[in-house]
Parts: structure tokens; C-alpha cells; sequence
């Protein structure tokens, strides 16, 4: 009895009896799904173009804000820093489409994924060689991101809301709308939802896989320069950071791997419901319940809907 | 070339590599040191390495090695993976090593086992198994200048002087590993007999940069000081959480490997007011830090990035692992008599060392740490800690020297020891007179 | 010339469906069990068995049960960590449980404990395929890393949180625990896996094995063809776990001695995976391929800077293993898909016609 009261009823008498706080958590929640949803974004860019499932996603991450911060340490100006980053993004970009993808068109799903893993250790080795593996403090100020907060006095409380968190929501929300008119209004755009749409059918209107590969490769270079920098400010950046984008996994599965509005609506899901299962019943489990809830909402989840909630539906045919 | 020359030049390479043993010069003691530039935790691994390796290579440089024998300094990369790091101590204990520094819990935890069979003594300098003070039990591990337990105990006499601790909450957040779950029996324990209550956050190893949950539930739990068990990356992202909730930052202690330079570079002014435990002391201003400048760094034997890096914290505490380790090795060839010294030798040098302040200040040292006396049944040398504040931009030394609650702690360690030793039934100990 | 397997003809049905229907082959697997049980534990040093071979004959045990799941039943799993850690504490917990009864027989039955959690996590794949499969055993991974260290029960409470291995003997020789030597674990090990290969070969070959593969090349073709997916998927899961199993349990019992949760982490899981990519999916020889290769050339890429003499950072070296390791993946994707175990049978086909390599076969 007391079991099924401090469960069903408990926390949210503490919800409500608190407020102020509940709005917290939920702010809290919402930053972080903001981020993981970045991530998310990430994978499905290039997942929708060329069928890759990008484990590197992760590493591209910490590679992009090592690359920030360390051209910066050499003593370049911080805005050219980040065009410099660009750069190697996009040669990265560049190298990969010729290297990796091109040799491995019409292979099985599990083997692209597989050769993004042995990019995955290629990235870890070669950024650790050149940039080192000690963690960095982010150039946020230099960035000019905001830092500082602001207090919001609300049901006899306050709730601080971080400018660096909000900066780091309005970003994105820029990010996604710019992506969106990018693929709606620009040819390249419309090219590449052709490929994502039918390979063989865009080929045969004359679009080069190759140069859509290579773009698609240095978009999600661009989104993880972005996470890489709003991560770096939270903590700092290092080889650590790989792991959490493990977790856009879980988000990809709730959205589906396809939909980039799957992905953010995923990522939101999860934020915010790990940040409130966590606070409001991860002592009944012994705390640290973050590690899994993840995972393991989205195996729930997809037990009733194995396409994602924003998915394609898979049709078999024998 | 062709497929079968590369795979007999690999097969070579390896046979070579593994059946012929590395040629030991008999003039020279070979030091293993245990390394992880790589990996998650590099951040901590590399000053730490640093300090260890240039010591040693200061004493080749400035006195012909240890009474005349040259210090063979030998790296091995762990990346902090247990495996990597066994791996490393078989392969390399077969050069004539003298004591291994495995700086990690998982490898310390591997090895203890393995020490009394090879030989060759265990030095886990303040981590590792905190019942490893207990020298009857583990005559050749030794974890100077303080167990886990005894350092907590003084940052909660450091509480208890600050305002009192009775009636207090104390949050207490963690690694979610061994390392971090380790002290808790003794922060239960002393939360009856000190008065004090206790909220514990764990934090996991893969959320350790995603730490919002739990500063969330300290908000809600409002305890009055902080004390935290963490390393590498979790550091910064946990002051900085913190600073963002308002926590003040002078009730939130973290313990000797959750405050140093590298952790708080990321923070930088806005962890002003953040404390930490020591036991090494900061900064250039020692002789001994000063000759390793001037016979080691200067000279470009050195790993260091730059020059600045000596003497910060985590470079002083792997250049003191170093010195214990000298030290140890003079005692040994003071009571054997030889000049070259085996494993066994090693540890009965360690059992035996006694660095009063009178040595500390002829090693060029004065000040540096609290004395270390070691014993037979005492492998932890009851150290002192003290506490250092964050100023913005470097570490500041804020307290005197705090001494272990040694009466609380040792029987409970005593405990801890018999029950690790309890289900090994040919465990060899040792008796105290 | 030498081999062919002309000349070697077949008189009854079991002769034509023996393991190893040709002579030479059977000559060859002498000489590796030869090799394998006698002149390695003669001749080898403390270092090449303690730290090549045993942690080589783990990871290949690991892989097997690994490949069962993704080679031949073409459930892609990253939680084979895990389900090496399942095996190593129930191990733990049936050894404090259990002092008297042999540990090998303990180490044996503590697979059957992982392959039940195997099973739960499969359960899953009744619905779910492929990549979207990939990341719910991703599930398992992280929720079972989470009981480890959150169920103190199962490692008896005590303050590391990390399982350490009793000492036990067998006709009173140390066999766990640091006492026991290199070679005795090391042949016991090797014994184990002998046996447990011979056991998947045939398994893999029976009806369950050809289930496992119907299901992975098409599963609703399987089905329409009177496959039942239920038992054929979970029975993959229940094989494959219970190998991963008893791999992890001899991990700690008989290699590391001590093991907290780090020692069954996502990156563990990757590791096997590797192995099972490089040596070649649905191949018994390539797991072992793979495994060898994965453990042992970090290790030459260590000791060549030593041997050539030069002064290269610890660190360096592993930095370039990385690089090397993740080229070779790549590599061998695109030359070769099939993995090293496929270059093995190039190679023999080669032998077969040498040295008229146009003749017909």
C-alpha cells in the first residue's frame, strides 16, 4: 500500500505542492532534450540521405569542439576559429564520402554501420594524436554566447533559467527552421529528399549521390559543431562527452529514424521524462535510474509502434 | 611487400616480443609506471604521470639516480581499462619491478591478489581499498598518507569546525562506481555518532557531463554542505551545476581527486569559493620542484606541456607518489645493504618509512604534506589532509593540516579488511608484534 | 598438391556428413590441439599464456556466442557486455553460495543464468528488427550495468563493489584465484572452449542452426516455410547468452581475478562485436580469427616502438592502435565484408587447385 502511494500519489502531491520547482525540473528537462534532440538531428540527416546509420555521430561531436577550442588555444580569433572547424568539418565531410561511403554503396545496413564504428576509433585516435586528450574548457565567452541567468519569481519561488540554456534552445530552433527551408526551398535541398526518397530514381534525374553524400556529411558536421559547443559549455569538452550521444540513440528510436521533427519531439520526451522520472521516483529505485530510462522507454515504446513515432512504415515482402 | 612477409615479420615481432625477456642492466632499478593519457580520464592521468616520471628522472639527473643506481622509469598505457591495465603489470613485471602504482580502483582491486604471489608490493597512493591500511591483513599494499575513510573523516572534522555538523544534512555526491561508493560506509556510520543526516546523489560513469537530475534533487533536498566524491569530467560539470542552482560554493567540498587545476580550468571565476581536500602541496615554491625544473624540464626531458604545469595539483601529488616510492627504496638498501633491491626489499622499505617533516625538508620538500609513518599493521601512515579554496583562477591553501578521526576509522578498516580476507581461505597476512 | 582431397572417397552417409569430411583437415586440427594443449603450456612464458593466450581463448568464447546471435541468426546485439557481466556475478554469487561444488561446474551453469536474461531481452526481437533491435539491446546493456552496481546483494555487500575471486582447487591444484598458475588456468580454459566450439559446431549445423540462419536470411520466408519464429529467435538469444555467459564468467574467475561493472561496460560490448566483424560473421574460425586479431595486434603495435628502439609515448602508441584498428575495420568492409574467416577460405580453395589454378573444380 504504502508502495503504490509513494508511486501513484506521492510525487505528485510534491509536484504540486512545489511548483516552482516542478517548473524547474521540467525547464531542466527541456534543455536537455533540446541537446539530445541536436544529436538526434545529427543521425537522421544522414540516415535519410544515405541509409547510413552514423555511429560516429558521437565522435564528430567531441571532434568538432576539440578542433574549436584547440585552433583557438593556438591563438586564432574565436569567429575564425569557427570557420576554420567548419572547414575540417567539411573536409571530413569530403574524405569520408570518397574513402568509406563510396566503396561500401548497396551493403547491408548492419556493415555501414559497422564501418562508422571503425570511423568512430579512426576520429578518437587522430583527435586525441592531434588536439590531445586532456578536457578543454569552451570559449563560450569568446563565442559571445551569454552566460549569466535570469530569475523568474513564480508560486512563491523562484526559477532560474541559465542564458546559456536559452541560447542554447533558440539555436536550435534556428537550426531546425534553417534545415527546414534549406531542404524545402533550395535545389541541393530538394535533391536530397529526392535521394532520401528513391537513390535510384534520383540518379536517373542526373543528381550525383556522391555530392549529396558529401553535403549531408558536412550538415551533420555543422549540428555537431553546435552540440559540441553547448555540451563544452555545460562541462567541458572531452573524450567523456562520446558517451552521451549514445543516449540520441534512444531518442531516434522514439522518433523514428527518418524524421527530423521525430527527432525533436523525441528528444523533448526524453529530457524531460527522464528528468522527472529521475527526481520525482528515482529514489524508490536507488537513484541513478537516468542511466537506463531511456533505453528502456523506448523498448516500451516500441513494443507497440516498432517504427518510431514518426517513422515509415516498414512493409515486408517476402 | 607480400602477405606472407608482413605476417612473418608480425609473427616475429611477436615472438620476439614475448618469449625473450628484456635484458636487465644490473645497474639500474627498473620502475614501473602505470599511465592513462588516453581515455575519459586523461585529463587527471597525464600531470599525474608527469610528476611521477620527472621525479624520478630528477634524482637520475641531479644525484646519479638512488644511492648511485639509476631509476629505469618504464610507461605502460592503461587508458584506466582494467584489463589494459593487468595486462600492463604481466607483461611488465617480469623486468625486476619494484612496486606498481596502478592509479586506477578496478586495476588496484586486480592486483592486490597478485602482489603477495609476484612479490611485488601494491603502493595505491590514497585510493584504492580503503582496508588495505590494515597491514596485518595486507601486508604488501599500502595506501599512504590516507585511506579513503580517514580523508572523509577529516572533511567532516573540517565541517564540524566550520559551524558545527550536528543537525546538519550533508549531500553526498558520487561517482557510481567503486571508487565513489567507497567511503559511504563510514559517512553512514559517523551520520549516528556525529548527529548529522545524509542525502546521497549518485552520479553515473555515462551522465557524468549531464548532471542536471541531480543538482535538481539537491535543490529539493537542501542540504547545508556538499561533499564530493568525483572524478575527471564530473568535476567541472557538477561545480558548475552547482553554481548554477546557487549552491554556495564554500560548503561544497570535494575530496583529493575532485580538486585540481584541471578540473577547475573549466569552471574557472565562476568556481571562486570551491573547496577540496589535499595532501600534496601546491605550487613551484619547494627545492625539490625547483631542481626539477632546472635538471629535468629545462632540459626538455620532460612530457609537461609547458613549464607552468609543474607544480600544480595533480602534477605535486604524482611527483610525491614518486617520492614515497624513492623513499622506500632508500630505506631497503639502508636495511638490506645492497644496492639493488628486490620486490621484497621494496616492501619492507615502505612498511618501514617515516617521513617526519625534519626529512621532508632535506628532500627539499618543507611543509609539502602531514608526516607519514608507516608500520607493520599501519600501511596507511596516518596522514593529514587539508582543505584548498578555488580563488578564480588558482588553489589556495585554507586550512592547517587536519588529522584522521583514526579512532573511528581504524576499527571499522580492521573489519572491512577481515571480511575481504574472510572468504579466501589461503590468504596470506601477517602478524604484528 | 598436399591439399586435396582426391582420392578420399565415402562409404556411408556419416562419413559424408562428418564435421570434417576431408583428411587433411582433420590432420590440421590435430596439430592445433597438439599445439593448443601441449607445446603452448611446455613451452610459452608466464606473459604469452597469462596475457595472450587466456584473455585470446576468453574474447573468442565471447565472439562464438556473439556470432551465434548476429552471424547466424542475424540479431545485430551491442548488450554482449552485459550478458558476459550476468555470467561473471551469478558465477560470483553460485561460488559464495556454493563453496563445495567445483567451480568449473559453477562457471558452467552460471551461463544458464545469462541466457535466461538473454532470453528476457530477446523477447523484443518478436517484434522488433534490425537496427531498431540493435539499440534495445542497448537496453539491456545499460539497465543490467545499473543492477550491478545498484544490487549490492550481488556482490555480497561488500564496500568496492567489485566481485573478487575465491581461491578453489581441483585435486587439490589451485585453479582461481593468484595462486593458480598461468598454465592451470590457461589449460582449463582452453579445455572449455574445445569443448563449447565442438558443441556450437553442431548445434549450428543441426535443425537449430539452420533455423537460426532461415530466420537471418529471410525471416517471413522462414516462417511461411513452418519456422517458428518465437523458438528459433529465442533459442539464438538463449545459445548466444549462454556463451557470452560462461566467457565472462571465466573472464574474471580465470583472467582478471577481480572485476567492478567497468570490466562489462558498452565499450566491452563493442570490442566483441569488432571481433566478430573483422573475423567474419557466421564463421566458428573466425571468431577465433577476429579475437586474435583485436587482442594481439594492440599489443605488437605496443611492442614494435620497443624492439625498433625508438622513444614513442605509451600514449602515442595507443593512439595509433586506435587509428590502425578502426582502418582495418573500414578495410575490411570494403575488400572483404565476409571478414578474415572468408580470406581463410579463399586461401584453402587456392591450396585445392595449386597448382592449376584454372583448372576446373
Amino acid at each position: 500500500m504504502e508502495l503504490i502511494h509513494s508511486i501513484l500519489v506521492a510525487p505528485f502531491i510534491e509536484m504540486v505542492a512545489y511548483p516552482d520547482f516542478f517548473l524547474q525540473v521540467v525547464w531542466e528537462g527541456f534543455v536537455a532534450g533540446v541537446l539530445y534532440s541536436l544529436i538526434a538531428l545529427g543521425f537522421v540527416l544522414i540516415y535519410k540521405a544515405s541509409g547510413v546509420f552514423n555511429f560516429a555521430q558521437g565522435i564528430m561531436v567531441v571532434f568538432a569542439a576539440l578542433a574549436l577550442v584547440s585552433l583557438h588555444a593556438m591563438g586564432v580569433p574565436a569567429w575564425l576559429a569557427v570557420l576554420l572547424s567548419l572547414g575540417i568539418m567539411g573536409l571530413l565531410a569530403v574524405g569520408i564520402e570518397r574513402l568509406v561511403l563510396r566503396k561500401l554503396v548497396n551493403q547491408h545496413d548492419a556493415i555501414l554501420l559497422m564501418a562508422t564504428i571503425g570511423l568512430t576509433l579512426v576520429l578518437k585516435g587522430v583527435g586525441q594524436l592531434v588536439f590531445g586528450g586532456e578536457p578543454k574548457p569552451m570559449i563560450t565567452e569568446q563565442l559571445g554566447l551569454p552566460t549569466g541567468s535570469t530569475d523568474w519569481e513564480v508560486f512563491d519561488g523562484i526559477v532560474i533559467f541559465q542564458h546559456i540554456d536559452i541560447a542554447a534552445a533558440v539555436i536550435a530552433v534556428l537550426m531546425v527552421m534553417a534545415l527546414g527551408v534549406f531542404f524545402s526551398k533550395t535545389r541541393i535541398g530538394r535533391a536530397l529528399r529526392a535521394v532520401a526518397d528513391d537513390h535510384q530514381a534520383a540518379l536517373s534525374v542526373g543528381i550525383s549521390l556522391h555530392q549529396i553524400w558529401a553535403i549531408v556529411w558536412f550538415a551533420s558536421g555543422i549540428v555537431a559543431l553546435v552540440t559540441g559547443i553547448m555540451w563544452g559549455a555545460r562541462s567541458e569538452v572531452s573524450f567523456a562527452l562520446e558517451i552521451i550521444a549514445l543516449k540520441a540513440l534512444a531518442v531516434l528510436i522514439l522518433g523514428g529514424f527518418t524524421s527530423i521533427p521525430g527527432a525533436i519531439v523525441g528528444g523533448l520526451m526524453i529530457g524531460v521524462g527522464e528528468k522527472l522520472f529521475e527526481v520525482y521516483w528515482g529514489a524508490l529505485f536507488g537513484s541513478g535510474v537516468e542511466a537506463w530510462f531511456a533505453y528502456v522507454l523506448a523498448l516500451i515504446f516500441l513494443l507497440f509502434r516498432p517504427q518510431g513515432l514518426f517513422g515509415e512504415r516498414i512493409i515486408e515482402r517476402v | 611487400m607480400s602477405k606472407t612477409t608482413l605476417f612473418t615479420l608480425a609473427a616475429g615481432v611477436l615472438a620476439a616480443s614475448c618469449l625473450v625477456p628484456v635484458a636487465q642492466a644490473q645497474d639500474s632499478m627498473y620502475m614501473p609506471s602505470m599511465t592513462y593519457r588516453t581515455g575519459p580520464f586523461a585529463g587527471g592521468g597525464t600531470p599525474f604521470a608527469d610528476g611521477y616520471a620527472d621525479y624520478f628522472n630528477m634524482l637520475n639527473e641531479r644525484d646519479g639516480g638512488i644511492n648511485g643506481v639509476k631509476i629505469v622509469v618504464d610507461e605502460c598505457e592503461t587508458a584506466y581499462n582494467t584489463q589494459k591495465g593487468v595486462e600492463c603489470y604481466e607483461s611488465t613485471k617480469g623486468n625486476g619491478a619494484l612496486a606498481y602504482s596502478p592509479l586506477s580502483t578496478g586495476i588496484t582491486l586486480a592486483l592486490i591478489p597478485k602482489a603477495p604471489v609476484d612479490e611485488i608490493p601494491i603502493f595505491s597512493m590514497g585510493y584504492g581499498l580503503s582496508a588495505a591500511a590494515a597491514g596485518e591483513q595486507f601486508p604488501w599494499t599500502f595506501v599512504y598518507p590516507a585511506s579513503y575513510w580517514n580523508q572523509l573523516s577529516s572533511i567532516l572534522k573540517y565541517i564540524d569546525s566550520n559551524g558545527g555538523i550536528k543537525d546538519k544534512k550533508i549531500g553526498f555526491i558520487y561517482l557510481d562506481a567503486g571508487y565513489g561508493k567507497e567511503p559511504i560506509p563510514l559517512l553512514d556510520q559517523l551520520s549516528e555518532s556525529m548527529g548529522f543526516s545524509v542525502a546521497k546523489f549518485p552520479v553515473g560513469v555515462k551522465e557524468m557531463q549531464n548532471q542536471g537530475s541531480q543538482w535538481l534533487n539537491v535543490r529539493k533536498e537542501r542540504p547545508d554542505w556538499m561533499i564530493m566524491w568525483g572524478w575527471g569530467a564530473m568535476n567541472p560539470t557538477a561545480i558548475k551545476e552547482a553554481a548554477k542552482i546557487r549552491f554556495p560554493l564554500d560548503r561544497f567540498i570535494g575530496n583529493w581527486w575532485a580538486g585540481s587545476h584541471n578540473d577547475l580550468k573549466a569552471v574557472g571565476a565562476a568556481g571562486k569559493g570551491y573547496l577540496a581536500a589535499n595532501f600534496s602541496g601546491i605550487g613551484q615554491d619547494y627545492p625539490a620542484v625547483q631542481d626539477i625544473l632546472t635538471h629535468v624540464v629545462e632540459k626538455g626531458m620532460s612530457k609537461v606541456a609547458s613549464a607552468d604545469d609543474v607544480g600544480n595539483v595533480l602534477y605535486n601529488r604524482g611527483m610525491f607518489n614518486a617520492v614515497v616510492l624513492a623513499e622506500a627504496i632508500r630505506v631497503a638498501q639502508d636495511k638490506t645493504g645492497k644496492s639493488v633491491i628486490t620486490g621484497a626489499d621494496m616492501r619492507d622499505g615502505l612498511e618501514a618509512i617515516n617521513l617526519t617533516e625534519e626529512r621532508l625538508t632535506e628532500l627539499g620538500l618543507p611543509g609539502f604534506t602531514g608526516e607519514v609513518k608507516g608500520s607493520c599493521s599501519d600501511h596507511e601512515g596516518g596522514g593529514s589532509v587539508f582543505i584548498q579554496q578555488w580563488t578564480g583562477s588558482d588553489w589556495e591553501k585554507v586550512s592547517d593540516l587536519i588529522a584522521p578521526m583514526t579512532d573511528v576509522v581504524r576499527p571499522m578498516l580492521e573489519e572491512a579488511a577481515e571480511a575481504y580476507v574472510s572468504d579466501k581461505p589461503d590468504w596470506k597476512g601477517q602478524t604484528c608484534s | 598438391m598436399l591439399y586435396r582431397e582426391a582420392g578420399q572417397f565415402k562409404t556411408s552417409y556419416a562419413a559424408d556428413q562428418a564435421l570434417m569430411p576431408i583428411t587433411q583437415d582433420r590432420v590440421g586440427l590435430l596439430v592445433i590441439l597438439v599445439v593448443t594443449f601441449v607445446v603452448i603450456p611446455v613451452f610459452a612464458t608466464d606473459f604469452f599464456i597469462g596475457s595472450i593466450m587466456i584473455p585470446f581463448l576468453v574474447f573468442a568464447l565471447a565472439a562464438i556466442g556473439l556470432n551465434i546471435l548476429t552471424g547466424y541468426a542475424g540479431q545485430l546485439s551491442l548488450g554482449t557486455g552485459a550478458f558476459m557481466g550476468v555470467g561473471a556475478y551469478s558465477c560470483y554469487k553460485l561460488a559464495t553460495i556454493f563453496p563445495d561444488i567445483n567451480i568449473i561446474v559453477l562457471i558452467l551453469v552460471s551461463g544458464v543464468f545469462s541466457a535466461l536474461v538473454g532470453v528476457l531481452f530477446g523477447l523484443p526481437s518478436l517484434r522488433i528488427k534490425g537496427l531498431y533491435l540493435a539499440i534495445t539491446t542497448l537496453a539491456a546493456q545499460f539497465f543490467l550495468e545499473w543492477c550491478f552496481i545498484r544490487i549490492a546483494w550481488l556482490y555480497n555487500y561488500n564496500d568496492s563493489g567489485a566481485i573478487e575471486v575465491p581461491q578453489r582447487k581441483l585435486f587439490d591444484i589451485a585453479i582461481t584465484g593468484a595462486s593458480a598458475t598461468p598454465t592451470v588456468r590457461y589449460l582449463i580454459i582452453a579445455g572449455l572452449v574445445a569443448v563449447l566450439t565442438l558443441v556450437a559446431a553442431n548445434v549450428l549445423r543441426g535443425r537449430i542452426g539452420r533455423s537460426w540462419m532461415m530466420i537471418r536470411d529471410m525471416d517471413i520466408a522462414a516462417e511461411l516455410m513452418g519456422i517458428r519464429p518465437l523458438y528459433a529467435k529465442l533459442s539464438a538469444f538463449a545459445f548466444s547468452s549462454y556463451y557470452c555467459g560462461v566467457a565472462g564468467a571465466l573472464m574474471v574467475f580465470m583472467w582478471l581475478g577481480s572485476a567492478e561493472v567497468e570490466a562489462f561496460d558498452i565499450n566491452h560490448s563493442f570490442l566483441v562485436l569488432f571481433m566478430v566483424i573483422i573475423g567474419g560473421m557466421g564463421s566458428l574460425v573466425g571468431c577465433f580469427m577476429g579475437a586474435a586479431f583485436i587482442w594481439v595486434l594492440p599489443i605488437i603495435i605496443r611492442a614494435v616502438p620497443q624492439m625498433l628502439g625508438l622513444d614513442i609515448l605509451a600514449a602515442t602508441t595507443e593512439h595509433i592502435a586506435n587509428i590502425i584498428i578502426g582502418v582495418l575495420i573500414i578495410f575490411f568492409l570494403i575488400v572483404e565484408p565476409h571478414g578474415l574467416a572468408r580470406l581463410w577460405q579463399i586461401g584453402k580453395e587456392k591450396l585445392r587447385t595449386w597448382p592449376f589454378p584454372y583448372a576446373s573444380t
